[in-house]
């Protein structure tokens, strides 16, 4: 991996940690204005593992402040910041349960170097907070062990009421320049959820409701975000993390896609202009954030189009009398993959974004695929859900083998997969633990991780 | 008027009553059973509170070509979908072909529109839980059209007749069985207006 090593940090590295609001009225939290310029601290080398990558400790932040809050916000820093490296398998993580073998550092210099070693750590992070009102201040000092110096020092400050971001913001940085890795720490999924358990009237008995969701990457600060007790499904992040489409029966029980502004006081948009007869489906953004491709049956038959955000310019990309369904964007914009039953079952297929062109099949081992997700760079590949005994599984398709592979095995079913920006994992859902709920999952099929646990929970997307 | 109705009716039982006892007991009274009067005795007695007056309902005329009588055009629009004479579509699996017996279910469903043609339908598309949730979604809205396509082919009014996939959120039993799987692949008939 690439390191640019003469990359100098001499400012002092401010929010990303203002914690974002979300009601209706207010917008999100500006980042506080950057404070005076440090002095540069160390020169950032790359630690090196013995054997394989680097051996990390990271023990709870020291409190600087004796207010129960700092003395929570420093555990909760640690904790969190230990998940979001262990997430990402860059570095071997030395259990937490073995820093009681170490005292307490008193300050962010006194690091017992030997004592750390004799855990067989390569490096550790140590941090402290202070916390001032509403404000908290955290600095952090990486260490290499065997060198005893540190090659990051930083300094953060923002809004007190969610130290986890801070954990997520250091996490991002410390991948970027030890293991030149985009970390995905600080991303955010949206999902369906029917866990309010709200009900509306069916023509025979009740139907439960889905609303859209948003959460941290690793579950954390499940919220949620449409109010209109109808059915509200398929949510994807716009490029920029400002606005979610979705496809939402909240206007006369007629699906349309609606863009919300989730942190402005403005009513959703709906560029697709759907009617009691026109319904649109599954939106797509394009990496740009430019373009929205999604489903519509505006000619008769589910069909792929693709429109400017505004809705302007609505271009037809498929022309064919079998289903065509589940659009999602290459990498680079310039295609778009999507799934049609055109030789009789629903297989995922590649066409270009300008309609011109003929669309090419890619999955020909499958019985039955769907909800093709494209990895973003360096990976070229396509994950979806494959039809896999009486139920479904997440295989991925290399672009540049035409070789198949299975990231999921059979355990319940498993469905609706999402990347996340860096590529490196799968969000999903699946059965296995009984209702339907996220997970996150390596490419590699290694790591999973269950986000949500409450009521049933549906087509997961990762923002960027 | 109610008060005049009442008085009839209190002079017509005396009537009655008095045929009855001036005829003895081997002719029964012809007249149709009527709640008894309050009290003991009316005779000389000051009129009773009148009694509630009976009203019958009166029958709707048929409608030409039905039989008997029929409510289901003043029943709600709740009542009308919960045993609604529309019967839903049933179809294969991953498919959205009207099968023979679709066609007869939509003829059949074709002539109640045409019996009532102030209904407005919401066709929805449902689909069972073995395909994937997006898919479904297409699935669901080709099988409301193809339902929508045969009734417009057999004379209704294409503005009558609304679509809406549901895919499979909305299943109709909540089962993993063949038996609810069958049931919840379906084009399923709502009446939205009246």
């Amino acid at each position: 991996m690439m390191v640019h090593p003469r990359f100098l940090l001499t400012g002092v590295a401010v929010a990303l940690a203002s914690s974002l609001v979300l009601t209706a009225a207010t917008t999100p939290q500006q980042p506080p204005a950057p404070q005076a310029p440090q002095q540069p601290s160390e020169i950032q080398l790359v630690i090196k593992g013995g054997t394989g990558a680097p051996k990390l400790a990271v023990p709870d932040f020291i409190p600087l402040s004796t207010d129960p809050d700092a003395r929570e916000a420093a555990q909760t820093l640690g904790e969190v910041l230990w998940a979001d490296f262990a997430f990402e398998r860059e570095f071997n993580m030395i259990p937490r349960t073995e820093n009681r073998n170490v005292p307490p550092a008193t300050s962010l210099e006194a690091v017992a170097f030997d004592r750390w070693k004799e855990l067989g750590a390569e490096a550790v992070i140590m941090g402290a907070v202070r916390k001032d009102g509403d404000k908290m201040t955290v600095q952090i000092r990486l260490y290499d062990i065997n060198q005893q110096k540190a090659v990051l020092s930083k300094e953060y400050s923002g809004a007190a009421t969610n130290p986890r971001v801070f954990a997520h913001t250091i996490a991002d940085e410390v991948h970027k320049q030890q293991r030149n890795l985009n970390g995905v720490a600080r991303s955010k999924l949206t999902f369906a959820s029917d866990r309010d358990g709200e009900k509306i009237k069916g023509p025979i008995e009740e139907r439960s409701i889905k609303e859209i969701y948003i959460s941290d990457y690793d579950g954390a600060n499940q919220r949620r975000i449409t109010v209109n007790r109808s059915l509200n499904i398929t949510p994807v992040w716009s490029p920029d993390g400002k606005a979610i489409a979705y496809t939402s029966y909240r206007r006369r029980n007629t699906p349309d896609i609606f863009v919300s502004y989730i942190y402005e006081g403005r009513p959703p948009e709906t560029p697709a202009k759907g009617t009691d007869y026109i319904h649109n489906f599954l939106p797509a953004w394009s990496p740009d954030g430019t373009r929205i491709a999604f489903m519509s049956n505006r000619d008769g038959n589910p069909e792929i189009y693709v429109m400017n955000r505004d809705g302007s310019n609505v271009r037809r990309l498929t022309n064919h009398p079998g289903n065509d369904a589940t659009p999602t964007w290459s990498p680079a914009g310039n295609q778009v993959a999507f799934t049609s039953d055109r030789t009789g079952t629903p297989q995922i297929y590649v066409v270009d974004a300008d309609g011109l062109g003929q669309p090419r099949r890619i999955t020909t081992t499958e019985s039955y695929a769907d909800r093709a997700t494209w990895a973003p760079a360096p990976y070229n590949e396509i994950a979806y859900a494959a039809k896999s005994g009486p139920g479904f599984d997440i295989h991925v398709y290399d672009l540049a083998s035409g070789q198949t592979r299975q990231v999921t095995n059979g355990e319940g079913t498993n469905e609706s997969p999402a990347y996340a920006v860096n590529g490196r994992h799968i969000a999903f859902t699946s059965t296995r633990s009984g209702k339907v709920q996220i997970y996150t999952i390596g490419r590699d099929g290694v790591g999973l991780t269950q986000i949500t646990k409450a009521g049933n929970n549906y087509h997961p997307n990762w923002s960027h | 008027m109610p008060r005049r109705t009442s008085s009839v009716v209190v002079v017509l039982l005396a009537v009655v009553l008095m045929a009855a006892s001036a005829c003895g007991p081997k002719k029964p009274p012809i007249a149709r059973p009527t709640s008894p009067p309050p009290g003991g005795t009316t005779a000389g007695a000051r009129p009773p509170a009148p009694p509630e007056p009976v009203v019958e309902p009166t029958p709707v005329p048929p409608e030409p070509g039905v039989s008997g009588v029929d409510t289901i055009g003043d029943r709600s629009l709740d009542d009308i979908n919960k045993q609604s004479p529309l019967q839903p579509v049933f179809f294969e699996l991953d498919s959205s072909e009207v099968s023979a017996e679709g066609q007869k279910t939509l003829a059949a469903n074709a002539e109640v529109l045409k019996k009532y043609p102030s209904w407005v339908v919401s066709i929805e598309g449902h689909c069972d839980e073995r395909g994937t949730a997006e898919y479904n979604l297409a699935l669901g809205e080709r099988r409301a059209l193809a339902a929508r396509t045969y009734l417009v082919s057999l004379g209704l009014d294409a503005g009558r007749l609304r679509t809406v996939s549901y895919g499979k959120e909305f299943p109709f039993d909540p089962n993993h069985s063949e038996d609810a799987w069958a049931k919840n692949r379906r084009a399923h008939f709502v009446v939205t207006a009246k």
